[in-house]
């Protein structure tokens, strides 16, 4: 299952990484090589494991639920001792500039109107979207 | 006592002055910052301190001074200055990852185990080195450049919490937090000569720890000695309502189980110590090996049981955890994009590339290699043949554990590293660096607790003997290691 340079454009876009054509070489060659070394995992015979020998082991028969809620957590600052762009206790984020957006409703909405869908004017602030 | 004295002192000891009144915690403080000159902390030299203000440390020192009235003369932590690896919270003080893409981040909100330190009178004097988001064995992948090793300032301290260490190892701080995600605590212990304890997954709250591999990570200490290694984790132990994987358990005493071999002849007896034959292979360095049957026959001579054991699954350690944690470390950093904290790169061209140009920009090559694995072993495909069988083997490797301590070893006695500190800048395979982790990764994967302590050195560089326990059995590991210590003397440290 040799990583192609296709593969390491294809993931690093999952992953929201720019990577440079010039490292795109390195890349491969070294995910290559470590991924090599993985190999010796499909002889092993795991065939024994059942519910009773999970396969995440204690992690999976010890870690409990917790109930869905929970209290606030202290913070020493406001929103804007840490975050980028704030503004009116909102963050602000560069507008959806190459992909359309979907309503609740289904309805796909050019990303022109991205920033109307969050209550701004497109006109007034064409190039950011409060989330 | 001197404040001269600062470097030799432990924890217990200074908290001890402390509670007497013969020292004031301000005292403390600065004769750590002293030391930090002397030795060379800074950039320019050891490169082990991203952040630290003198001025502010001593002021809190002065403040917990006045907190103390009456009978309360401080806890057990009174005054005692700590480092702490860089991806532990700390309320108001920088926590970077040592990565650009966190520069400049003040964290908001504290790590409970830094909470506990702190009310029992300890004081935050830096915040230390490490590599990229604990991605490394060397504390070379820091954005801020590498650490180096006081014991010979060519060489690595190890990784990933070299910093902490190197901070410890140097007479700074008596006791350091480090993180674990393979051994980022016992690896440099051992590379520092040192001790680095690592608990069981669950005993130590990971709430304010920076995520990597959430199944693989624990918080962890660093001392010079294993009195002070226990005393820090009776403090920070116990159950945590902001993580819910912290173990909802009694905790005991550590310091409780010590015997000494002065007041009792034989204090292991009725112990037996297994010695998994993988973790001593044919290639293991001569020099290391030899320190190790040195362990086990004072092991011996305290009363202990030593058998060969079994734990067939070693060898596969490490593809197993260079599968699981970076995927886990690809879905954990996503949330470093440019959004809500950390650093943005503006790329004038919409949301997507933004996110694109403040990550390429924000992390170093060993973090993106590591997402961009992670995110290949869970893509389509791939998921089955890698993550899926990863997680199968991993209980393979919980299973050896599980099974040597059902057949009645009590601790695990084994080399920490396979090498001493290597040079910085000599291993450029990353493959070859991940090897640095293969006797301390299977403790993370297992959930276990293991610690790494000095037996001795090999040509003037140290050499770290590993104890490893059952599930919450670290007060058997702890009394091993505390009568081993003891038999060993000086002997560990030459």
């Amino acid at each position: 299952m040799a990583v192609t340079h296709d593969d390491v454009r294809h993931i690093a876009g999952l992953a929201r990484l720019g990577v440079s054509p010039s490292r795109l070489d390195d890349l491969v060659r070294e995910l290559n090589g470590i991924l090599a070394h993985m190999e010796v995992l499909a002889q092993v015979n795991t065939a024994e494991l059942t519910s009773e020998n999970p396969a995440m082991g204690m992690l999976a028969a010890s870690t409990p639920l917790r109930s869905d809620s929970s209290g606030p957590i202290p913070m020493f600052g406001p929103l804007e001792s840490f975050a980028p762009e704030v503004r009116d206790g909102f963050i602000i984020v560069p507008r959806l500039a190459s992909h359309a957006v979907s309503t609740e409703s289904g309805d796909v909405i050019p990303d022109d109107d991205t920033a109307a869908l969050s209550g701004g004017e497109p006109d007034d602030d064409p190039g950011e979207t409060i989330l | 006592m001197s404040v001269a004295d600062f470097p030799t002192l432990t924890a217990d000891a200074i908290a001890a002055r402390v509670r007497q009144g013969t020292v004031t915690p301000a005292e403390m403080v600065r004769a750590s910052f002293e030391r930090g000159r002397s030795v060379g902390a800074g950039r320019d030299a050891l490169n082990i301190v991203l952040w630290s203000d003198e001025d502010a440390a001593v002021k809190e020192a002065e403040t917990l001074s006045s907190q103390f009235a009456g009978a309360s003369k401080g806890g057990r932590l009174a005054g005692v200055p700590i480092a702490v690896k860089d991806n532990i919270a700390t309320l108001g003080l920088p926590t970077t990852c040592a990565s650009k893409i966190l520069a400049g981040y003040i964290s908001p909100y504290e790590a409970t185990a830094i909470t506990r330190l702190r009310e029992e009178g300890a004081i935050v004097v830096s915040k230390t080195n490490c590599d990229e988001f604990a991605m490394g064995s060397s504390t070379e992948n820091s954005a801020y450049g590498p650490t180096r090793n006081p014991v010979d300032i060519r060489r690595v301290p190890g990784g990933s919490s070299g910093g902490s260490a190197a901070a410890v190892a140097a007479g700074i701080v008596p006791i350091a937090l480090g993180s674990e995600t393979g051994g980022s605590v016992r690896q440099p212990a051992a590379f520092c000569g040192i001790v680095g304890v690592k608990p069981t997954y669950g005993r130590v709250s990971r709430y304010g720890l920076v995520a990597f591999a959430s199944s693989l990570d624990h918080i962890s200490a660093f001392a010079r000695n294993v009195d002070d290694a226990a005393l820090t984790l009776e403090v920070m132990a116990g159950v945590d309502p902001r993580d819910s994987t912290s173990a909802d358990l009694p905790v005991p005493s550590y310091r409780e189980q010590f015997v000494s071999p002065v007041t009792m002849a034989k204090p292991l007896n009725g112990v037996t110590v297994g010695v998994p034959r993988e973790y001593f292979p044919d290639s293991l360095d001569a020099g290391i090996r030899k320190l190790c049957d040195r362990a086990l026959d004072s092991l011996r001579s305290l009363g202990a049981t030593v058998r060969d054991v079994s734990l067939p699954h070693t060898s596969l350690a490490i593809p197993v955890y260079y599968i699981i944690a970076p995927a886990e470390a690809s879905s954990n950093l996503a949330r470093f994009d440019g959004v809500r904290y950390g650093q943005r790169i503006a790329s004038g061209d919409g949301l997507r590339s933004m996110y694109d140009a403040t990550r390429s920009a924000g992390f170093g090559p060993e973090v993106t290699r590591r997402i961009l694995l992670g995110t290949y072993v869970l893509s389509a495909g791939y998921y089955d043949a890698y993550y899926r069988k990863a997680q199968e083997v991993r209980a393979l490797i919980t299973g050896d554990f599980t099974s040597v301590f059902a057949d009645g070893v009590d601790v695990l006695f084994t080399p920490t590293t396979p090498t001493t500190a290597f040079a910085i800048g000599s291993i450029s395979d990353p493959y070859e660096m991940y090897l640095s982790d293969i006797f301390t990764a299977t403790a993370n994967l297992a959930g276990v607790p293991a610690m790494s302590m000095p037996v001795g050195r090999v040509e003037g560089l140290p050499v770290g003997g590993q104890l490893i326990a059952d599930h919450f059995a670290e007060p058997k590991m702890f009394r091993v290691a505390y009568a081993l210590e003891q038999a060993l003397g000086d002997e560990a440290h030459r």
